[in-house]
């Protein structure tokens, strides 16, 4: 009995090493991918444009190097570890600093924990980046389920909740009797959840796109009805974005409705470049912060590359995973935006790219114990990937009072 | 001048010629295809399920005459005529016998003219299949803009007005002077569209997916989109609830590939690049449809839908690669899929039971001011001509006989 146990709850070092055949077979697919005809209209309307996605082929086939990201990812710690019966793949970095605080992150669809890459340096060793020792974090970054190296479900059940469960095991798992949760997108659904969850070690929350708005005002917006009289201009201007939002996330519908549907993610290159690519960023465009980093070869202030974005989609690829990921939509049943009842302390961060943007008045009355509320000014959907500079500092700023308050952890 | 005028209003013989190439590519594409990993459910509730659609993959490319679906349309007189700048490619057969009445019978998504095959000839030819000589009706069925053999549009505005207009001018230019329009899907709005222009040559519409919704019901069922919105009207009686409750069903669940399309078709790449991804979105139509052509692969057909019947559609948009620009109909519309759109001619409806609704006769009676034949028949699904060609026949014939008694008494 006692070693089943220990073989279950065994933390196993992971090394990535793809075969050199697969990424030959993935070049050879890129090349020779059947085209669709080109877009009626001149913009993007009509999805991600013909010739945007034959650029970005012609740099996946040619010279795009998967080997980099892989290398950078093997530097770090990876583990899996087996959790509520999936083995889970995460990145643990421990900070120089021993009392830092340890923090797990959620990453969301469609991305993976290459969003997360930039920040877990100016996390874990703040004074290399001119913040100071008390700022440090231990960081946790797990692949969600159906993502990345995790495993993916064989039965259903796998949402937010049981993931908020498996990552407060999993903290308890690495030693870690008081931490902090972050996320965005699906992360920010997760840290919700274990907010509602509470396990016993969760001090605080941080989310990056919050879920704050009122019951009534959720069930116009989702209805898309004319906005609620009594709105302030802040609380208008959020409920149209929210309308916006809600007529442009067809790709989230048909992901909820029939995932396994989508072979094409599966078996075609270019055909879940663009299924990842489309996620609506900003102003019903598709992928305007992504299609813009196409155009950026490099970036030494941290800014989204277009190397980066193959990253992510190369990884989604290589493991096979848009299918599974997608599956997450067809599990979660709850409403998006909406204000799930978190009392735990709570920090968030407005990113002006975001969905939309949480005026203050919704987000203390969604999060009572609300111990941080900040909005910046650049950054959007994807703020850990497209700013991580900025967002290291607002995880920074947001768990600042924390320590201070528990000063006596260490 | 005049060169160009009779160029532009010319009709060519048309003959299917694929290259053999092109079908040694799909047949290895098939046979390359990366799979993604099984549901996680034991039906189809999270869309085709990967035991189907791999029967599918290995029966197209092991056992599937290719030539098939050449063979069975160049057995039929095939046409392109330019209309509005756009090559329309059709089906023209016409009666041996005199006073046959003219029809157009407009195919819908993601059907094709393969959906209308079988009809052609027991419609043309009444007295070879035991009918009556006074049934007989010439059949013009032509594929729509971006399907099949048509060519693609390259600019926006192919919307069912667009298309109900060339239509209109394409049974000028064959020389009808009287001619009666049927269609389902797709096919049902141009036709209920041509109703609602009413030129004076068309003296009758027969629609297999009638556009009945009362614009207050279609009000709630679209605000019921995301599951919130206006309340089911409760003044309802029980052929209207079980109306709205199908309509419900279709519209919460069963429609995220149409969302998509009307969003974002050009976002679909994996359509043009791999026959299986396309295979999938093709048979994912709706449940009642895809339970009847999954049972097809399990060597059940029902009705005359088999596996042959399937692949031959679904052949034709990989060799025309229209994966995309069918879709893009989706984009172009604006017109709710069964909202009452208005015809004013004399219209007939027949109302198969598992369509997507069951149009009830209370709101056919509404939609359809001038309604001339109604009858709810026992077997059939959406795809109704292909389906069940016997009863659809019947059907189209008892649906216009009224017609031709004023036709020849007038």
């Amino acid at each position: 009995m006692s070693s089943t146990v220990e073989t279950t709850t065994a933390i196993h070092p992971f090394h990535i090493d793809v075969p050199e055949e697969a990424l030959d077979d993935l070049r050879r697919r890129i090349a020779s991918t059947n085209w669709p005809e080109k877009e009626t209209v001149a913009d993007q309307s009509q999805g991600v444009p013909l010739a945007l996605i034959q650029k970005l082929a012609r740099h996946w086939a040619t010279d795009y190097d998967w080997r980099t990201v892989e290398a950078e990812l093997n530097a770090l710690p990876q583990f899996v570890t087996e959790i509520d019966g999936l083995d889970i793949h995460f990145i643990h970095v421990r900070s120089p600093h021993e009392d830092a605080l340890p923090l797990i992150v959620n990453h969301g669809w469609p991305g993976s924990i290459i969003e997360q890459l930039k920040i877990i340096h100016r996390l874990t060793d703040p004074t290399a980046h001119g913040a100071s020792a008390e700022d440090a974090f231990h960081v946790v970054i797990p692949s969600m389920p159906g993502y990345g190296f995790s495993g993916k479900p064989t039965g259903t059940g796998w949402g937010p909740e049981r993931m908020g469960r498996a990552w407060a095991e999993l903290m308890q798992r690495l030693g870690y009797s008081e931490y902090v949760a972050q996320g965005g997108d699906w992360g920010a659904f997760v840290v919700d959840q274990m907010g509602l969850q509470a396990p016993e070690g969760l001090l605080a929350i941080h989310t990056n796109m919050p879920a704050t708005v009122p019951a009534d005002v959720d069930e116009a917006s989702v209805a898309g009805e004319p906005a609620p009289s009594g709105l302030s201009a802040e609380e208008r201007r959020a409920y149209e974005q929210l309308i916006r939002t809600y007529g442009q996330v067809e790709y989230a519908r048909m992901m909820a409705a029939r995932p396994q549907t989508l072979y094409g993610i599966a078996d075609s290159p270019v055909g879940l470049a663009a299924w990842l690519l489309d996620h609506n960023d900003a102003d019903g465009q598709p992928a305007a912060t992504v299609a813009s980093a196409l155009e950026r070869t490099e970036s030494d202030t941290g800014e989204l590359t277009r190397d980066e974005v193959l990253d992510n989609i190369t990884l989604y690829w290589l493991t096979n995973t848009g299918v599974s990921a997608s599956r997450l939509y067809w599990e979660y049943k709850g409403g998006f935006f909406n204000a799930k009842g978190v009392s735990i302390p709570v920090a968030m961060t407005v990113f002006p790219g975001e969905q939309y943007q949480a005026p203050r008045s919704w987000a203390e009355r969604a999060y009572p114990n609300l111990m941080y509320f900040n909005e910046v000014d650049k950054g959007g959907h994807f703020a850990a990937w497209e700013e991580p500079e900025l967002f290291a500092a607002e995880l920074r700023a947001a768990f600042t009072s924390l320590r201070t308050t528990n000063g006596g952890r260490q | 001048m005049a060169v160009q005028v009779s160029a532009a209003t010319e009709i060519r013989p048309f003959t299917v010629d694929v290259p053999q190439e092109e079908l040694d590519e799909l047949r290895r594409r098939i046979q390359a295809t990366r799979w993604p990993e099984s549901e996680t459910v034991s039906d189809q509730s999270q869309g085709v399920q990967l035991a189907t659609i791999q029967e599918l993959a290995r029966y197209w490319a092991t056992e599937y005459d290719f030539r098939r679906l050449e063979q069975r349309l160049n057995a039929v007189p095939q046409f392109i005529t330019e209309l509005d700048g756009l090559d329309i490619h059709f089906i023209h057969v016409r009666s041996p016998h005199e006073n046959a009445l003219p029809l157009i019978i407009t195919h819908g998504w993601p059907g094709s003219i393969v959906e209308m095959l079988n009809v052609i000839g027991p419609l043309s030819d009444p007295t070879a299949d035991g009918g009556e000589a006074a049934d007989a009706f010439d059949v013009v069925v032509p594929s729509m803009p971006g399907y099949g053999f048509s060519a693609k549009p390259a600019s926006t505005g192919w919307d069912p007005f667009h298309i109900a207009d060339a239509w209109i001018e394409l049974m000028r230019r064959l020389g009808y002077s009287r001619f009666v329009a049927q269609g389902g899907d797709w096919g049902a709005q141009i036709t209920d569209v041509m109703g609602a222009k009413a030129p004076r040559e068309l003296i009758g519409i027969h629609s297999n997916m009638p556009g009945t919704v009362p614009a207050d019901v279609s009000k709630a069922l679209a605000s019921n989109v995301l599951g919130a919105g206006d309340p089911a009207p409760t003044d309802l009686s029980d052929d209207e609830q079980r109306a709205y409750d199908r309509l419900s069903f279709l519209f919460t669940k069963g429609i995220g590939y149409a969302l998509e399309m009307g969003l974002h078709p050009q976002t679909l790449y994996g359509l043009a690049d791999s026959p299986v991804a396309l295979a999938a979105w093709m048979l994912d139509h709706d449940l009642l449809s895809y339970l009847d052509i999954a049972r097809a692969f399990e060597g059940e057909p029902v009705g005359k839908l088999t596996r042959d019947e399937v692949l031959d559609n679904i052949t034709l948009t990989w060799v025309t690669n229209t994966g995309v620009s069918s879709g893009r109909l989706y984009w172009e519309n604006s017109l709710g899929f069964f909202d009452i759109k208005g015809a004013t001619v004399p219209a007939a409806v027949s109302v198969f039971p598992n369509e997507l609704y069951q149009a009830p006769r209370s709101w056919t009676e509404e939609a359809y001011p001038n309604l001339i034949y109604f009858n709810e028949v026992d077997e059939g699904n959406h795809f109704a001509a292909w389906q069940e060609p016997e009863i659809f026949t019947t059907e189209v014939r008892a649906a216009f006989r009224s017609l031709r008694d004023e036709t020849r008494s007038s």
